[in-house]
């Protein structure tokens, strides 16, 4: 079984953790910007973050075999904060990076003004430098923040096959669906969406365009969430194939759309599956140096 | 020692510097618009790909390409650029900068630098740092630097005129690493002890090379 794990804070988690998700079949992942906790107060501190996610936190996933990579944003929360609003002139020079694969996470928090208008931005970033986009969607509100999203979304003439709406439910899947962008689903250990409530999910609305990730971060979280979903999806009577489609090659699709993926070799048969080989839509197997 | 011409050669050889390509053009554009390198620098590598240049031993298609980026800036923008080029680049990009130091105009404008990679835990960039540009650094922070190696596993023969610029003073200090390695029953790289060996240090106070080499192999 191999795992691409399509939203995980890694700088949350310690190398115990990376052993665990290395020696359960994850080879590959993408790390979102977000919010540390602690809020931050400057623009150097963002900067400080955004190399950590290109430089040291590619390298620690590398000492275990995993393919790291990253998506890049003003997140909503600090959206709020004018004194963080200059980390927008920071990031076309980060967009350009080999390993971002995506801007994000950008979307709503609290749906301010002030958040309506560095969404906008950060869309017609992600138009700018030709790279996916990684929406958040509201934990409060959760289903008017869904529809915003997507009239946001459709405003900015992003095409939606290069959206993803992360931290969808049983209530919002569908008006996503409709809408033709990717559906993401964070299983959390006993809130968000589970393991069993995921594999119904996927019962009734079928495979295509879902991602499915542990966002694992500093709160009560489980790397390992991916797995536990791929097993409760055998379990539940999908097959191999199936679990392969959602945990590895959606997310190949979706951040491969950036054309700077970096994965693990494949089998040949394997990367016929995932719909690529060594040179796939300018995304490489095995990046060498950095 | 790689040459600009040398890593044009090779790249050629890649057909990475065709006329008209990406390589060339962003080349020409630099020499009047300066200002085009943080968006060129970083592309690099998807445009010129990353193989190892065979022709260019130790160096990649994109490590060279970025050499020539930074060659093709004029000379009184080449500092602040360079610095701008490290400071804000992923890992590949800094690596690729520590690498053309030595090929360009820059004097002693880039040192600091060199000392910000030496601070770093990334192997890859410790042992760039150690490249021809390092005679610029002084020698407490290059003998800091080997030892750094020792410390990484960074094999020795990285360090670029280890030979010649080892001196009592390093001896010293690697002596007294292989005395806590040994003290902790654990093994002494060979290479370290090679560097002892060489460095003919009979005014150390400490003397060196006491325990013998076979009770390495125990560690």
């Amino acid at each position: 079984m191999r795992i691409f794990d399509s939203h995980i804070h890694m700088t949350s988690r310690t190398t115990d953790d990376y052993e665990r998700m290395a020696a359960a079949g994850v080879r590959a992942v993408v790390e979102p910007a977000f919010w540390l906790g602690q809020p931050r107060t400057n623009p150097g501190s963002f900067a400080d973050y955004f190399d950590a996610l290109v430089g040291w936190e590619p390298f620690r996933a590398s000492q275990f075999g995993i393919h790291h990579h990253a998506t890049i944003a003003l997140n909503p929360k600090e959206a709020n904060d004018p004194r963080c609003r200059p980390v927008l002139d920071l990031l076309p020079r980060y967009l350009e990076k080999d390993g971002v694969v995506a801007v994000g996470e950008i979307g709503y928090d609290s749906m301010t003004p002030e958040e309506d208008e560095v969404f906008a931005a950060q869309l017609a970033l992600a138009l700018e430098h030709d790279l996916p986009a990684l929406v958040h969607t509201p934990h409060r509100d959760k289903e008017r923040g869904v529809e915003r999203s997507l009239a946001v979304v459709a405003e900015s003439g992003i095409d939606p096959a290069l959206v993803t709406l992360d931290h969808l439910n049983e209530v919002t899947v569908a008006r996503a669906r409709d809408a033709g962008v990717w559906l993401g689903f964070s299983i959390y250990p006993d809130t968000k969406m589970s393991p069993p409530r995921m594999v119904e999910i996927l019962r009734r609305y079928g495979l295509e365009r879902v991602l499915v990730n542990s966002a694992a971060d500093w709160g009560r979280s489980d790397p390992l969430l991916t797995v536990r979903t791929a097993e409760a999806m055998l379990d539940g009577g999908f097959t191999e194939d199936d679990v392969d489609r959602v945990l590895w090659r959606n997310p190949v699709e979706f951040y491969g759309r950036s054309g700077r993926l970096s994965l693990p070799e494949t089998d040949p048969g394997e990367a016929v599956a995932a719909g690529g080989g060594a040179t796939f839509a300018g995304n490489s197997i095995l990046r060498g140096g950095a | 020692m790689t040459t600009l011409d040398g890593l044009r050669g090779a790249l050629a050889q890649h057909g990475a510097l065709d006329t008209g390509g990406w390589l060339a053009s962003a080349v020409a554009r630099l020499m009047t618009d300066p200002d085009a390198l943080e968006r060129l620098f970083p592309a690099a590598g998807r445009h010129c790909g990353r193989a190892p240049l065979r022709e260019a031993p130790g160096w990649s298609a994109d490590q060279a390409a970025r050499a020539l980026l930074l060659a093709a800036l004029p000379p009184d923008r080449l500092p602040a650029a360079v610095e701008a080029a490290y400071r804000q680049g992923d890992a590949g990009e800094k690596l690729a900068v520590l690498k053309a130091l030595p090929l360009l105009p820059i004097g002693d404008a880039a040192v600091p630098l060199l000392g910000d990679a030496l601070r770093t835990n990334d192997p890859r960039l410790v042992a760039a740092a150690l490249g021809p540009y390092a005679a610029r650094l002084d020698d407490a922070a290059w003998r800091q630097g080997v030892l750094k190696c020792v410390f990484m596993g960074v094999p020795l023969q990285r360090v670029h005129g280890l030979d010649e610029r080892a001196d009592a003073e390093l001896a010293a200090m690697l002596d007294g690493f292989a005395r806590e390695r040994r003290a902790a029953g654990r093994p002494v790289p060979a290479d370290a002890l090679a560097v002892l060996d060489l460095v003919a240090a009979p005014d150390l106070a400490v003397p060196h090379r006491i325990a013998p080499l076979e009770q390495d192999k125990e560690g």
